[in-house]
């Protein structure tokens, strides 16, 4: 009995095991040796060489690549912009998923999987197409441009692009990760008991009261898992950087891409990936503490 | 002048009327009881009283003056919901502190009142746990400091135990009963528990189908029951079919179905020929055995079909003909005695004249 349930039991753990271990654990070794390696001469790693006068073979590991990076300010700059990009995008994706959030939660049951389904939809149409999309919406020729330049016109301002700016590569960061502060807010805004706000408002709570001394407070869950939905993805993102970005306006997914698929510096490349998967573990471990510290309570 | 006056308040839900026409009367000082089936609008009358429904017509009155304009938040009352509401995220400190805060109150005096508040409802080595670390009776204790810290005009209680276990409802009764005295706070009451309401209050509102049925104190709508709805809904009470054949000032004179001619004290409004019940309280109805070799003359006489032993009483139902029964309650005060009769048992049941009373159909 014992043994068939153990059997059992592995039998369904096993096959996700496997896969991850291949496909996961295996890959990321690769990685970190990588990262301590030298690149070769014409991409991917150095071959090891053996130093005759000592008869000692190199073992092939260097930290050359680390001294690389720290001794560049640059690459440390683009790591911090790109915490900066994902922490502003993290910041308006709550702006703008809360009141929505709200909205649906409050709505009556029978709509409210309709407008999560609205929410979802442009799941449906692929991701790379809707940031093309973008580019047009932002383009030169556009209207959105034609109407914002003619209105700095009147004002007396200069005409701005708004493709290939900082500015683009937010809006296509806000637009494609939305759906993800959403989701997990109005899980957690659907399950308040509304009896709450009747108690708090019973006890003499105005509607700002209300809405901060008990929605708020009770709404930090869904707003931090939401935040780490939004923020993991964006600092790794590299593609709407490349769309809609300027020259300027690379992050450390670029960064990366560029290593391995660009330059063909392997080695580099790893030890980018460590760095940021050093990175987004932070703010893991980040988001998990301010949720433990701020909500003691289920 | 009363605290609170409800003038003739009316609610509907679509063709629905929930409250239909009620006015009443509540003194400062009171434990008022609202009581009633679910789906009476004793609930619905709370909220209107609360701040949460408008009534469709009618007028809440606090000290002489309408406050239907007034929102929740800026009535001097406090509601303890049935199921406590207590903030997940707060403290219990945090939860009792709550309407101090709203209040504008300094944080030293807000901790200064939680302290105190807390030592009264023996709670302070609970002061920094979570609603969710705590008992049934204990968010209980916290639901009823956290209403009344604040000092309320009213308290609002929505069937308050129904939660709780029967046990632990017992204790709490007195000790809500204590610190109503206490706090010298009035108290309205919802619940659908007729001994809750006969336990607690001073006085009660029966109501059904969103009308006031009576309002007295528990005596007097236990022993005094005004219709055949008030009658069944509080208590155990026997239910016969009768006609009036006879009415003078002093007597009715029914005629019941199986136990033949009875005299009941009169009552207004009742013409001969009226058809209704005759209704008896089961601990009124005395049962002594009757000897079946001496003649019953004129005796009221039944048999004894089955009894219900449940510890400190027992309920022997009497069969007077098939398919009619009478109830009577006796007290098992002799020790070691489960029955005073057999199943089977011929016995003689009378009751006091004025035990007895009369609903017209």
């Amino acid at each position: 009995m014992q043994l068939s349930n153990r059997l059992i039991k592995w039998l369904i753990s096993g096959p996700p095991l496997v896969f991850l271990l291949i496909f996961f654990v295996a890959p990321s070794l690769i990685m970190i040796v990588t990262s301590f390696r030298l690149p070769g001469e014409f991409g991917g790693l150095a071959p090891l060489t053996i130093f005759s006068e000592h008869t000692s073979i190199d073992s092939g590991l260097t930290l050359e690549t680390y001294q690389f990076f720290l001794s560049d300010w640059i690459y440390l700059e683009i790591f911090l912009k790109s915490f900066f990009i994902a922490t502003l995008t993290t910041i308006i994706c709550i702006a703008m998923a809360y009141p929505l959030a709200l909205l649906i939660a409050n709505s009556p049951r029978k709509f409210r999987n309709l407008m999560i389904m609205l929410v979802v939809l442009p799941f449906a149409s692929n991701f790379l197409i809707r940031v093309y999309a973008w580019m047009i919406i932002l383009g030169p020729e556009s209207t959105l441009s034609h109407v914002i330049n003619h209105i700095l016109g009147v004002l007396g301002l200069e005409p701005v692009t708004l493709l290939f700016s900082p500015f683009a590569v937010l809006i296509g960061m806000v637009y494609v990760h939305l759906p993800f502060m959403i989701l997990p807010l109005y899980t957690n805004l659907e399950k308040h008991d509304p009896i709450l706000l009747d108690a708090a408002q019973d006890l003499g709570a105005n509607r700002w009261q209300q809405f901060w001394c008990v929605t708020w407070p009770l709404s930090l869950p869904g707003i931090f898992s939401g935040s780490a939905l939004v923020f993991i993805p964006v600092l790794g993102m590299f593609a709407i950087p490349d769309i809609l970005g300027g020259t300027g306006d690379i992050m450390i997914g670029n960064l990366i891409k560029d290593q391995f698929l660009g330059t063909r510096d392997w080695p580099f490349g790893s030890t980018l990936s460590i760095m940021l998967t050093i990175a987004v573990l932070g703010a893991t471990v980040f988001f998990t503490w301010l949720a433990r510290s701020v909500m003691r309570s289920p | 002048m009363s605290l609170i006056e409800i003038r003739n308040v009316t609610k509907r839900f679509g063709s629905f009327v929930a409250v239909d026409d009620v006015s009443l009367k509540i003194e400062a000082g009171e434990f008022f009881t609202l009581l009633g089936p679910s789906g009476c609008g004793k609930t619905t009358l709370l909220r209107m009283i609360a701040g949460f429904d408008a009534p469709d017509a009618g007028q809440i009155l606090l000290d002489n003056e309408d406050i239907i304009s007034v929102p929740p938040e800026k009535r001097p009352f406090h509601t303890v919901f049935q199921s406590y509401a207590l903030f997940p995220h707060m403290t219990v400190a945090g939860n009792i502190g709550f309407p101090l805060k709203m209040a504008g109150k300094s944080p030293e005096k807000i901790e200064q009142r939680v302290t105190r508040t807390l030592a009264e409802v023996e709670l302070t080595q609970f002061s920094d746990r979570y609603p969710h670390e705590l008992s049934g009776g204990q968010k209980q204790r916290v639901a009823f400091a956290r209403g009344l810290i604040n000092e309320p005009r009213l308290l609002l209680l929505d069937e308050p135990l129904g939660a709780l276990d029967e046990k632990l409802r017992e204790s709490m009764q007195r000790e809500l009963i204590n610190l109503q005295a206490d706090a010298g706070v009035t108290f309205i009451y919802v619940t659908h528990a007729q001994n809750e309401a006969l336990a607690l209050s001073h006085r009660i509102a029966v109501m059904n189908r969103g009308r006031i049925e009576q309002v007295d104190t528990s005596a007097t709508i236990y022993n005094f029951p005004v219709n055949r709805f008030v009658a069944d809904f509080i208590g155990k009470i026997n239910l016969l079919g009768a006609q009036v054949i006879a009415v003078s000032t002093q007597h009715l004179t029914l005629n019941v179905s199986h136990l033949g001619e009875i005299r009941i004290p009169s009552k207004a409004s009742v013409n001969v020929n009226d058809k209704g019940v005759m209704a008896i309280r089961p601990e009124q109805v005395n049962i002594t055995a009757l000897d079946p070799h001496t003649p019953n003359d004129g005796k009221r006489v039944g048999r004894i079909r089955d009894f219900l032993y449940i510890g400190d009483v027992t309920t022997y139902i009497i069969e007077l003909a098939d398919q009619i029964h009478i109830e009577a309650l006796l007290a098992n005060s002799v020790p070691g005695q489960a029955q005073l009769f057999e199943i089977g048992d011929p016995v003689a049941i009378n009751w006091q004249e004025n035990a007895a009373h009369f609903f017209p159909d």
